[in-house]
């Protein structure tokens, strides 16, 4: 189901999937491929921990929180026996900063936490965009604000994750719908830190982390796995955030020789602080572009029986899990019907949604929260009356169920 | 370059683009940023095996004129980053430059916790007593009835002994020393560099521009001169009767034991996993 990523345009990289720092038995391989034959069971939480584990991710720093702890739980197991770092951190604000500072020496680094704990992590979000480093946090969002509903679901996260952080700062999100997803997912995440040199965050629901399924895992050998662009100019040469067509460039680790400027404050394309108007721009241009010229990389997006829909429902992660069954009892009953499901939400699918838009008459959002994948659908229908974009949402800790999507498509249908 | 004598200083620096600095005439951090190079070219260190990690504040401008891998991050984080740094490359030498309100106050959390697992940064914490770069407001080490521009009718508060706050959270090298003994902080910042573990230098520094005209302590010549006479060597407090310790500084290394390194240890701790895996 994944698009294949574009391969970068610098040195490319080896395709065969390196995840192991260290091969230290054969016990380790055995394991592994038990895992990749047989169907297991397994938890989205335990499904993004392997999927980081597949990608490569080789450095993870955290702190407790419901409903995201069994990632750190099984990274804490795994990562020293692979030569990779696990450690616990005071915040989730150290946790942040420390697989920032992880990833500028060269790791592949990612951290897994909740609504309280990513709202504390925003400004080194923030500091890792504007830094360009790669990164990766997992929120497994539950019910806010504040404390909220530890256990229970909710899809509240969806703008945060987007606007989260203090001043522009483009964001690339992905939200899976299934633990295979999940894991899927996660590799893809890591994938685009490093591609594109960000911090990419990757929503989970709190049902979809406790979720268990049965999951296929793929065989390693077609994991596709992407590292950095390493630079391969003499250091003197070296610009920490080098000009190029699709804003792909080098990034060197600290202790490579380099000797590169690392800094939050505004800077130039060596890295070093800058108040000129022109070369403050560039920064905030770049920072855009990354983005905005990649939308046909990022932008992943399911259609599901769209084709002769008149009606579509615009749902992620576990709400389109339940508008799959309500489509599929409507249209027993008739109802021409279907959904358009991101898998990225964050550059949003403009394209995907406005075609959607033009062939068919209504547009229910079910969302776990009081509107917020709605205001991208409605940005995106200047021309449409308001009664054609149908709302279905809740923050109770329940979720909407097929049946309520049903109902919901009976009254406008 | 032909005319200026080339001191070792000017090796560390980065020469282009990056002068003149940010501090102002009469500041301490220039004479702290001395002491580390030449601390650091004495130990003949490669400079690539050196980050020099830093957070918000005067003091924390400081990684940007020096030819090291250097990082310059969020008010208050400078050790959690370096945190991140050291665990995925232990073998570096990685240097945290921090201010009081940087490291006691906002990153408080960060510093006792660092002291506690005993990772192996090398944290130089120079104390001006004030946070400089937001224009003189009351930091954690103010001192008390001292004056700040938002302590106007003079400081309530108690203020921190940074050296007992790193010693209570198990940091094992602790050591305090002065902007006015250069010598002594020189070969102290060695010492610490050296030191396989967290250790903490506290510099008590001047900020004359600042806290010294708001608590008319007479300008930057002034503030040094009271250093000088206001502060005792620790090998000295035995010796002297005690009304002349009271109210002093006290300089010279505070503490320096040898207590298990975090990086070591999780090394250890992989070390340990895999051969279990392996039977």
């Amino acid at each position: 189901m994944l698009k294949k990523e574009n391969k970068p345009s610098k040195p490319t990289p080896s395709p065969k999937p390196k995840t192991i720092a260290k091969k230290p038995d054969s016990k380790l391989k055995e394991l592994q491929q038990i895992r990749e034959r047989k169907m297991v069971l397994m938890q989205g939480n335990e499904a993004v921990a392997y999927g980081a584990l597949d990608a490569g991710v080789n450095f993870f720093a955290g702190y407790p929180i419901t409903p995201s702890t069994e990632i750190a739980e099984i990274l804490s197991a795994e990562l020293p026996k692979r030569g990779g770092v696990f450690i616990q951190m005071e915040d989730e604000i150290a946790s942040i900063c420390a697989i920032t500072g992880a990833s500028l020496a060269g790791a592949k680094s990612l951290t897994a936490t909740s609504g309280p704990g990513f709202s504390l992590m925003q400004e080194g979000i923030g500091f890792a965009k504007i830094t360009e480093t790669p990164c990766v946090v997992v929120n497994v969002q539950r019910v806010g604000p504040s404390t909220g509903m530890p256990t229970s679901p909710a899809q509240g996260d969806i703008m945060q994750s987007r606007w989260g952080s203090h001043g522009d700062s483009p964001a690339i999100v992905l939200y899976p719908d299934s633990v295979r997803e999940s894991y899927e997912l996660t590799i893809r995440a890591v994938n685009l830190s490093e591609k594109y040199r960000t911090c990419v965050i990757l929503l989970l629901d709190e049902v979809l982390g406790h979720m268990r399924e049965a999951v296929q895992m793929p065989d390693m050998a077609n994991v596709r796995v992407i590292n950095r662009i390493k630079p391969t100019v003499p250091p003197h040469w070296y610009k920490h955030y080098d000009e190029n067509q699709k804003y792909l460039s080098p990034l060197a680790s600290y202790g490579e020789g380099y000797r590169f400027h690392v800094t939050g404050l505004t800077h130039d394309s060596h890295g070093f602080p800058t108040n000129k108007s022109n070369e403050a721009a560039e920064m905030m241009e770049r920072l855009r572009k990354k983005i905005s010229y990649n939308i046909r990389d990022l932008v992943q997006i399911e259609s599901h029986q769209m084709e002769d829909a008149k009606i579509a429902i615009f749902a992620a992660g576990i709400t389109a899990r339940a508008a799959k069954a309500a489509i599929a009892m409507a249209r027993a009953e008739g109802v021409k019907i279907g959904l358009l499901r991101p898998l990225t939400i964050w550059p949003f699918p403009d394209e995907a949604v406005r075609k959607m838009l033009r062939n068919v008459e209504t547009v229910i959002v079910p969302e776990l929260n009081q509107g917020q994948l709605i205001y991208e659908i409605q940005r995106l229908t200047k021309d449409k009356s308001d009664g054609s974009i149908i709302a279905l949402q809740r923050v109770n800790g329940e979720l909407i169920t097929p049946n309520d999507i049903l109902r919901k498509i009976k009254e406008v249908s | 370059m032909a005319n200026i004598p080339q001191r070792i200083i000017h090796e560390y620096l980065r020469h282009d683009k990056k002068f003149p600095h940010v501090w102002c005439a009469g500041c301490s951090n220039g004479i702290v940023l001395g002491a580390i190079i030449r601390a650091i070219a004495s130990m003949n260190l490669n400079r690539d095996d050196i980050t020099m990690v830093s957070g918000i504040g005067c003091s924390s401008r400081m990684p940007v004129y020096v030819d090291f891998n250097t990082l310059h991050t969020l008010h208050g984080r400078s050790i959690a980053y370096a945190t991140g740094v050291k665990l995925q490359k232990p073998h570096m030498k990685v240097i945290v430059v921090t201010g009081d309100g940087d490291c006691t106050a906002i990153g408080g959390n960060h510093l006792i916790h660092a002291a506690r697992r005993n990772i192996d940064l090398t944290v130089i914490l120079i104390n001006n007593n004030i946070y400089g770069m937001t224009g003189g407001q009351c930091s954690p080490t103010t001192p008390h009835e001292a004056f700040a521009t938002t302590a106007p009718y003079g400081n309530i508060e108690p203020d921190f002994n940074i050296c007992d706050l790193a010693m209570g959270a198990g940091a094992s090298f602790v050591a305090r020393t002065t902007a006015f003994h250069v010598q002594e902080m020189q070969g102290i910042i060695k010492d610490a560099i050296d030191h396989p573990g967290f250790s903490l230098i506290e510099v008590v520094s001047a900020c004359p521009v600042i806290f010294g005209r708001l608590n008319k302590k007479g300008g930057a010549p002034q503030m040094m001169k009271d250093f000088r006479d206001n502060s005792v060597p620790l090998a000295a407090v035995d010796k002297l009767p005690p009304e002349k310790v009271e109210g002093k500084i006290i300089r010279g290394i505070l503490r320096k034991d040898v207590r298990p390194e975090f990086c070591a240890e999780y090394a250890a701790l992989c070390k340990r996993v895999q051969d279990k895996e392996v039977k």
